[in-house]
């Protein structure tokens, strides 16, 4: 059943966590910005696996599109070593791993005790775009321009911080 | 499909996001780390939303990205401010809370 849904979902799956190590191993801070996009684009493409095509793309505009470019500009304008650096890790950095593997343990076993071997629905109800601004600008209209406001602080925010005065 | 293949790459994602947030000293690193934080998130998010074939985990998953570009904006200029203030991003020179 649904054997290239599987493969793709496999392939996809061992390219973000490729990339995702990569970002937070490599000693180089614009390779790291462009390993992320390759994780972004991984999660863009289980988005559509997951028939959430407007995700999908909303994902593409404003994580590789918008994101990327903050990420790119910060690290020209704090001149951080365009190239090797190896003064990226703290002193500490090895205590990460025990907690990473201990949090990735009991996650793993929730997750397994809790779905087991649940399948996805195949015929489940296709959600469509129209579903989704019906939703927002429904019940959800009131978080919708909370967010607004929050878009508008982080703007006006941003540019005082980084005001030169 | 499983759903669990979604949830426990998420998972892993998530981790590797964790790990990152530890290790990492550069302050635009730890921001990329919180970025697969996230990205984490929303995949649980979706992958819920074809699991109970329902819109709100996709509606959801619209907002976080909003409050992740959001985030990234005011963090980035955070940044930007400690470079300016002390020619450093590296979060170990930021010393003064310490008791």
């Amino acid at each position: 059943m649904l054997i290239a849904q599987n493969i793709g979902f496999a392939i996809i799956a061992a390219i973000m966590i490729i990339g995702a190590i990569r970002v937070v191993t490599t000693s180089n801070v614009v390779h790291g910005a462009l390993w992320l996009v390759v994780v972004l684009a991984g999660a863009a493409a289980q988005y559509v696996l997951l028939a959430a095509e407007f995700v999908a793309v909303t994902q593409v505009l404003v994580y590789i599109g918008a994101v990327m470019v903050l990420f790119l500009f910060g690290t020209m304008l704090t001149r951080s070593r365009i190239g090797r650096d190896s003064g990226l890790n703290n002193t500490y950095w090895k205590l990460g791993i025990p907690v990473a593997l201990a949090l990735f343990a009991s996650m793993a076993i929730a997750l397994v005790d809790s779905f087991g071997s649940e399948k996805m629905p195949t015929d489940g109800a296709i959600v469509n775009t129209q579903q989704i601004s019906d939703q927002i600008f429904g019940p959800y209209l009131l978080p919708f321009w909370a967010l607004s406001f929050v878009l508008l602080a982080a703007v006006i925010g941003a540019i005082v911080l980084a005001r030169k005065d | 499909m499983f759903v669990n293949q979604f949830l426990i790459l998420a998972a892993i994602l998530f981790c590797i996001g964790v790990y990152g947030v530890i290790a990492r000293k550069n302050g635009v690193m730890v921001l990329m780390a919180i970025e697969l934080i996230l990205n984490a998130v929303n995949l649980n998010l979706i992958a819920f939303s074809m699991r109970n074939g329902s819109v709100d985990g996709q509606t959801f998953a619209l907002f976080v990205i909003a409050v992740a570009a959001a985030e990234v904006g005011v963090g980035l200029s955070l940044v930007l401010l400690i470079y300016r203030n002390r020619r450093t991003i590296s979060l170990d020179d930021l010393s003064e809370m310490k008791g």
